[in-house]
């Protein structure tokens, strides 16, 4: 075991060597990067905000349920076949057919099915019926069909999240799919998440409906912004799908902010054959159920820019303005976690961390020279080692360093020596015994081997569990004793062994203290 | 350097202890509870730093005018600082935080810095609690598989006992003293798991090793020797590690303080129970140089 040849010597010097020297990288200045890598700070050391946010798909699923009645009553009719009581329920459509199984052979015909079409990916349809009595029916989303539209709210939600976040203009933004119905955002250095939260908050459906009696599409009774009660239509002249761009102005004549906008040419359209035939009635500008304010349409708007006013301060203009260019959210979305951490606390954090980081590697160094003298220097020369390899490995993988993180290396620190103790006791064992101090070191090395892997390999599979399992910083601190496991094997079984062949070589089979 | 210690007559009294002390957590993890941070329970915490003007109290008053829920507030480290929590009663307001800040911001009239700010909503802190749950059951069971292709049974059920030992009654302390279990305790507890699993290893590695080498002694001769010869390990390795994790716990700060307590008071349970508990369920089992698998001796020399 103490036998090394040169080309053994050369090989673990150079991953020695190759690797720490990422960890050098840290301390490079940010104007000339010579490679661009390093160890990336967390957000609980940097500062700055995490939020998961779920989509709540139940509105966006009562809509689409809606969306099928039409569909589904024409099928009935055009196949003449014989339906009653009709109803639409919050998940289903619930309805009396004499004929089902006919009923079932088109509901379920994949050939041109507009009313329940074939998702080829999931091999199913979109939706699904179960007979509640004999006659008795009721249509609901099939899981797949759910689904379908869960993934897309989904993808459509984390792209307009995207657009709002990028419009504010934070700086690295995270943004991710979470499992099914979840967003996670990561915002580094973000101090105060307030705003972004409430632009995240807002759905932002923008509706233009009329101010009337007219009950023939239902009426809603809304407040406005100076608090009088309107009756506005449930009809939609036109909605902010048709805002191709929209910002903040100060345009009116009392020097208020506003939000001017531009409207696409479908949307121009719209918009002007609606102002020309209500001219003298009053328009109600709805946001997410909410009156912004309601104008009297003064003149017909056919040019496809219009401005909304409503009591604005600037930021609330802009705010507005981004909103609308970003579009609609599919479905409202919930904060289901948030964590943000001040950057002031984030600097005590490092300083603290680091600060423990120093004192329990002086600790255990001293005490490892005060057991082992001059092997203690080599478990120490060895610990040095482990950790600018455990830094250049973090660097190479760029790894988030979390506080957990930090904790996690200087409890590598204080079991790192764990393998060299091993050994170096074992050896004592056997110079008891054997006279050959050579022979002493040789066997203590290859006795001790297997009990060091044992005892490393259990503390491994504890770190990837807490990897697999872990989220954010505890994350950060299973990777760190994760890799410390890995680096400690390498150190103790190549680094520190090579340097004690050295001084046992050098030293003749003399006798020697450990 | 250190005298060949009888342990073996110990280990009675040591197991009527250990049996004791782990009937005792259980009755408080079961019976007291475990004090849930808002990682497993939902709710609000804010760590807050303000100019020596604000007291507990009036914070308190503050957010109890707000009609919140149970609200509870410590001091946290310095003066000045202070940590609130604030138990889960609204689903899902998004705005619950600003209002708070709005809140303490307006009455107290003093210069508050919102330092940290956690929010669990219900269905996650479920789904963490779940997880968490998860994580330790896996790391048990793989700890136990891996003793078990590696040793033979009995000394996969010895290792198994002893951590299930070090795992309640670090919970058991954490209960009786009403500290709290966040995401870091559970990282902390799975560490634990590793560590007592690493002394274990140690100990039996060279129990088997002695067993073999020593066919004419009994498994309680054996175990002594085999403690006291990796004993200057254990005690160096225990000591290497208090060391840093006391750093951790003395100057890592206050996020760090509960972690580190846990990981101390793990390290030296797991110490004591790879010698006290692991040890005696071998002699308990009746292992000796004939239950092991000759097989493996090709693999340990």
């Amino acid at each position: 075991m103490l036998n090394f040849s040169k080309i053994n010597i050369l090989i673990i010097y150079l991953i020695f060597f190759l690797i720490s020297i990422f960890s050098l990288l840290n301390f490079q200045s940010k104007e000339n990067l010579i490679i661009d890598k390093k160890v990336n700070l967390g957000l609980d050391l940097q500062g700055g905000s995490y939020l998961l946010l779920e989509i709540n798909s139940d509105s966006l699923i009562e809509e689409k349920i809606q969306s099928k009645v039409i569909p589904i009553k024409k099928l009935l009719k055009d196949n003449n076949l014989d339906y009653s009581n009709f109803k639409i329920n919050s998940k289903n459509l619930s309805f009396q057919v004499q004929d089902v199984d006919k009923f079932e052979l088109l509901f379920f015909s994949k050939k041109d099915n507009s009313v329940n079409p074939y998702i080829d990916i999931y091999r199913s349809f979109e939706l699904d019926y179960k007979k509640v009595d004999k006659n008795q029916i009721e249509v609901f989303f099939s899981k797949y069909g759910l689904l379908t539209i869960n993934n897309s709210a989904l993808k459509q939600s984390i792209e307009i999240v995207r657009r709002r976040i990028d419009d504010v203009g934070t700086k690295e933004p995270t943004i991710l799919q979470r499992g099914e119905k979840r967003i996670l955002v990561e915002l580094p250095g973000l101090k105060e998440p307030e705003r972004i939260k409430k632009l995240l908050g807002k759905t932002a459906q923008l509706n233009f409906r009329l101010v009337s009696d007219n009950a023939e599409f239902g009426i809603d009774e809304l407040i406005s912004e100076n608090g009088e009660s309107l009756k506005i239509s449930k009809r939609i002249v036109m909605s902010g799908e048709n805002l191709i761009d929209a910002q903040p102005s100060i345009k009116n004549q009392r020097n208020e902010p506003t939000v001017s906008f531009t409207l696409d040419r479908l949307g121009a359209q719209k918009f002007g054959r609606a102002t020309t035939d209500n001219v003298g009635k009053r328009l109600a500008i709805v946001l997410d159920g909410n009156i912004i304010s309601a104008p009297s349409i003064n003149e017909p708007i056919t040019s496809g820019n219009g401005v909304i006013s409503g009591n604005f301060t600037f930021q609330e203009a802009t705010d507005l303005a981004l909103l609308l260019r970003s579009g609609a959210l599919p479905t409202p979305l919930n904060i289901v976690e948030e964590r943000t951490v001040g950057p002031d606390l984030g600097e005590d954090s490092i300083k603290s961390g680091i600060t423990s980081l120093i004192i329990g590697f002086i600790l255990v160094i001293v005490y490892m020279f005060y057991k082992y003298k001059l092997f203690g220097l080599i478990a120490n020369l060895a610990l040095i080692a482990n950790l600018l390899m455990l830094v250049g490995i973090l660097t190479i993988l760029e790894a988030t360093l979390t506080l957990p993180g930090i904790a996690g290396i200087i409890l590598t620190v204080g079991m790192a020596v764990d393998a060299n103790v091993l050994i170096f006791e074992r050896i004592k064992e056997e110079l008891k015994t054997e006279k050959s101090v050579l022979h002493a070191f040789d066997t203590g090395y290859s006795k001790a081997k297997i009990t060091v892997l044992d005892a490393n390999i259990t503390t491994l599979i504890a770190a990837i569990i807490l990897f697999a399992f872990g989220s954010g910083p505890v994350k950060g601190f299973s990777i760190t004793l994760g890799i410390g496991i890995v680096t400690t094997l390498f150190t103790a079984y190549f680094l520190a062994r090579h340097l004690t062949s050295m001084i046992i070589l050098r030293n003749n089979n003399k006798e020697i203290n450990i | 350097m250190l005298k060949n210690i009888n342990f073996v007559s110990k280990f009675k009294k040591a197991n009527i202890a250990s049996i004791l002390i782990f009937f005792l957590s259980l009755i408080f993890i079961i019976f007291k509870g475990l004090n849930y941070g808002i990682d497993f329970k939902g709710g609000t915490l804010i760590e807050v730093r303000t100019d020596t003007s604000v007291d507990a109290s009036s914070l308190r008053d503050t957010l109890n005018s707000m009609d919140l829920g149970d609200v509870n507030v410590k001091r946290f480290g310095k003066e000045g600082d202070y940590l609130i929590k604030v138990e889960q009663k609204y689903n899902n307001d998004n705005k619950l935080i600003f209002k708070i800040k709005q809140n303490l911001t307006n009455n107290l009239n003093a210069d508050i810095d919102f330092r940290r700010i956690e929010n669990v909503g219900p269905k996650v802190s479920s789904e963490l609690l779940e997880s968490s749950v998860i994580a330790i059951s896996l790391a048990l069971a793989a700890m136990l598989f891996y003793i078990w292709i590696r040793f033979e049974w009995q000394f996969s059920v010895g290792s198994i006992v002893a951590l299930f030992h070090d795992v309640v009654i670090t919970l058991g302390i954490f209960s009786i003293l009403s500290l709290e279990i966040n995401l870091s305790i559970i990282a902390a507890v799975l560490t634990i798991v590793g560590y007592s699993m690493n002394d274990t290893v140690v100990i039996y590695d060279r129990i088997r090793e002695n067993l073999l080498k020593y066919t004419k002694i009994g498994i309680s001769d054996v175990s002594n020797l085999s403690i006291n010869e990796t004993l200057s390990r254990t005690l160096i390795t225990s000591v290497t590690t208090l060391l840093a994790l006391i750093s951790i716990y003395v100057l890592g700060g206050e996020i760090l303080r509960g972690f580190s307590f846990a990981m101390i008071l793990g390290v030296i349970i797991g110490t004591y129970s790879s010698i006290f508990v692991a040890s005696p369920i071998l002699q308990f089992l009746k292992v000796s140089s004939k239950t092991l698998d000759k097989e493996e001796e090709k693999i340990h020399p």
